[in-house]
């Protein structure tokens, strides 16, 4: 979709530079003058605002990483000390906290948003594809950074993922002492999870660099799911992305500062300000709000290795989507009852996310009378969150008719002016 | 090139000593990658002196019938509790064939013996030469690991349907000698490697 690049340098430096190392001509025609569809609405800011979540992340990362002590007797006292004695470092410590959850809430919008507009399908399967390694990678950050301020529910969250593992046949057992280092979770998993939880961040950002490397060969998708046609379909990124994302990103920083500010540990567990103690297990152990939908399918099945392997699978399955919707038409906007399932399947996670929330055997409010726990909550909702991606994509393709797509993106933009009384379509 | 001849070369001629030296290069490389490799994974397992602490020495002498004490053995907690005769008989009264896993899970059995009261108690435990120790405290010690074998939760004591362990996370029970009985853990609760090292220490490991 990149044409013929339009730089032009015009100081004698940017002359100099760009026989050598064309790296502001590759900016240029990647950021500034890059053809985007003119019909972006604001669920495609959440690109951009991943950016910024990741430049958060990695300089107060570093930061931390300056005064954070990584070993057991040491590391629930600095990450304290850092909170009340490390100049700013309770704003430091909160931006990186409050960030982790901010990055997870923004690349849920993206993914979603990428499932409802069909931006997986082909051409951009590779795109989509890393963008789920992105996903896996920074899911391994989160855990081995919640693990690192050694509070209770760091240790039992570790010691609960690590012994995952242990399902596995014959390897199980070596593979979970091998990550531990020792016998258990110890000094030895603390420091190793330290050194790969600031190693990871930068491996994100590799692989984000191919994630807009992917995007940037076939170019957006955008929500009629019409591929550009002509250049009356786009507009240069610059000014009119960078101004709608920016708009984007500040109102997203608002909400960011809201917690940072007001309500830092709303996203964390209590639990995390007791000190790690190997000999009591806190009564409830639950993961970080953006995994709980993976802990309700892990504990929906009775059996710990199916367990195991219907969590990753449920992960796993995002890797083969573009091969499982059989549509040949992109955006469920114009997918009458694609629309309905896809509602259900957003539904559906949080109603995961609250089954993780909860003991399984707790009634859920409302339906406790009828008998549904959140075990069968969880089961139920489980079913559906695989039956989305096996059996209702793929059925759908036959079976839907999609209702009238618009000739272009400029059409569905502005009208089509040969057209009688064109059907006001809003701008977005 | 148009006829085919035999025994050519990636370029259509007999193997040349550079084909040698291509293919031994490419097999160095392999050798070589796998021996380097190696040592960056090894250096994940236990270290030596992580395995250095591998033992650990309980007091039983004060230990009172139905107490239970939570020691650390090789990092991980470890529940000892010299049981009341009751919970010892309940324990032996169960039918073997009843179990969710029938296997000792004793390391001082080793593999495949039946996960009897007797094969799970200080019974199966050494005794150091000349210690004398009691046959109904033997029968009434047990030592189990105290992470659930689900998800290495520790499970609580006096609770759950056999009134022995419970692990409240994921509802795992155990009976009074520590084997899974209800619940989504696979295995009973191990028995570490044990030695009477006098008439009121029982040597962990």
């Amino acid at each position: 979709m990149s044409g013929p690049s339009t730089y032009e340098p015009k100081t004698g430096f940017t002359k100099w530079l760009d026989a050598r190392l064309p790296v502001v001509r590759l900016g240029w025609d990647s950021f500034v003058d890059f053809p985007t569809p003119r019909n972006l609405n604001y669920w495609y800011t959440f690109g951009g605002i991943l950016t910024v979540c990741l430049m958060i992340q990695i300089i107060t990362g570093i930061v931390l990483a300056m005064h954070y002590v990584p070993h057991i007797d040491h590391a629930f006292a600095s990450v304290q000390r850092i909170d009340r004695d490390v100049n700013y470092g309770w704003l430091i410590r909160s931006i990186h906290a409050v960030g982790a959850s901010m990055f997870f809430l923004a690349v849920y919008m993206h993914i979603f948003r990428g499932l409802y507009y069909g931006s997986y399908k082909a051409p951009r399967e590779l795109l989509w594809i890393l963008g789920v390694v992105i996903y896996l990678l920074m899911m391994a950050a989160a855990f081995l950074g919640y693990v690192l301020p050694w509070g209770q529910m760091s240790y039992w969250g570790a010691m609960v993922i690590t012994n995952l593992l242990g399902a596995f046949p014959i390897i199980g057992g070596p593979i979970t002492e091998w990550l531990w280092g020792g016998f258990s979770v110890g000094n030895a998993t603390l420091n190793r999870f330290f050194s790969l939880h600031y190693l990871i961040p930068f491996l994100i950002a590799g692989v984000v660099g191919l994630h807009v490397w992917a995007l940037h060969v076939p170019g957006n998708n955008n929500p009629t799911g019409i591929e550009v046609k002509s250049n009356r379909d786009t507009l240069p990124f610059h000014p009119y992305y960078t101004s709608k994302d920016g708009f984007g990103i500040a109102l997203f920083m608002v909400i960011f500062a809201f917690f940072v500010f007001y309500w830092p540990d709303a996203l964390g567990h209590s639990d995390n300000f007791i000190p790690a103690d190997p000999l009591v297990t806190p009564a409830l152990i639950v993961p970080e709000w953006y995994l709980l939908p993976f802990y309700a399918i892990l504990r929906a099945v009775p059996d710990k290795l199916g367990g195991v392997l219907l969590m990753f699978g449920a992960i796993g399955i995002l890797f083969v989507l573009p091969w499982l919707d059989t549509s040949k038409v992109r955006s469920m906007r114009y997918r009458p009852l694609a629309r309905w399932f896809f509602g259900f399947f957003v539904v559906a996670c949080l109603g995961l996310g609250w089954a993780g929330a909860e003991l399984p055997d707790t009634p859920v409010p409302g339906l406790g009378a009828i008998g549904v726990d959140f075990l069968l909550l969880g089961r139920v909702l489980t079913i559906y969150y695989f039956a989305y991606f096996l059996v209702i994509l793929p059925v759908l393709g036959f079976v839907e008719k999609p209702s009238e797509r618009p000739a272009s993106i400029e059409e569905s933009v502005l009208g089509n002016t040969s057209k009688p009384a064109p059907a006001a379509v809003p701008a977005e | 090139m148009t006829e085919a001849v035999e025994n050519t070369g990636a370029h259509g001629q007999e193997p040349s000593r550079r084909d040698f030296i291509y293919i031994a290069t490419g097999g160095a490389l392999a050798v070589g990658g796998a021996f380097t490799i190696w040592p960056f994974i090894d250096q994940m397992n236990p270290a030596a002196d992580t395995l250095a602490l591998a033992s650990t020495e309980v007091n039983i002498g004060e230990l009172e019938e139905g107490q239970e004490i939570t020691v650390i053995y090789r990092e991980r907690p470890h529940f000892v509790r010299r049981r009341t005769a009751a919970e010892v008989e309940s324990a032996r009264d169960v039918d073997i064939a009843s179990l969710p896993d029938r296997d000792a899970r004793n390391f001082n059995l080793g593999d495949g013996v039946p996960a009897t009261d007797e094969n799970r108690s200080a019974m199966t435990a050494e005794i150091a030469d000349g210690v004398e120790i009691e046959d109904a405290l033997r029968a009434a010690l047990l030592v189990t690991s105290a992470n659930c074998t689900h998800l290495g939760c520790v499970p609580t004591e006096g609770a759950g349907d056999y009134g022995a362990w419970f692990c409240p996370c994921h509802g795992s029970h155990y009976d009074t000698s520590g084997r899974i009985r209800r619940g989504p853990a696979p295995e009973n609760l191990s028995v570490p490697v044990m030695t009477f090292t006098s008439a009121s220490v029982l040597r962990l490991g």
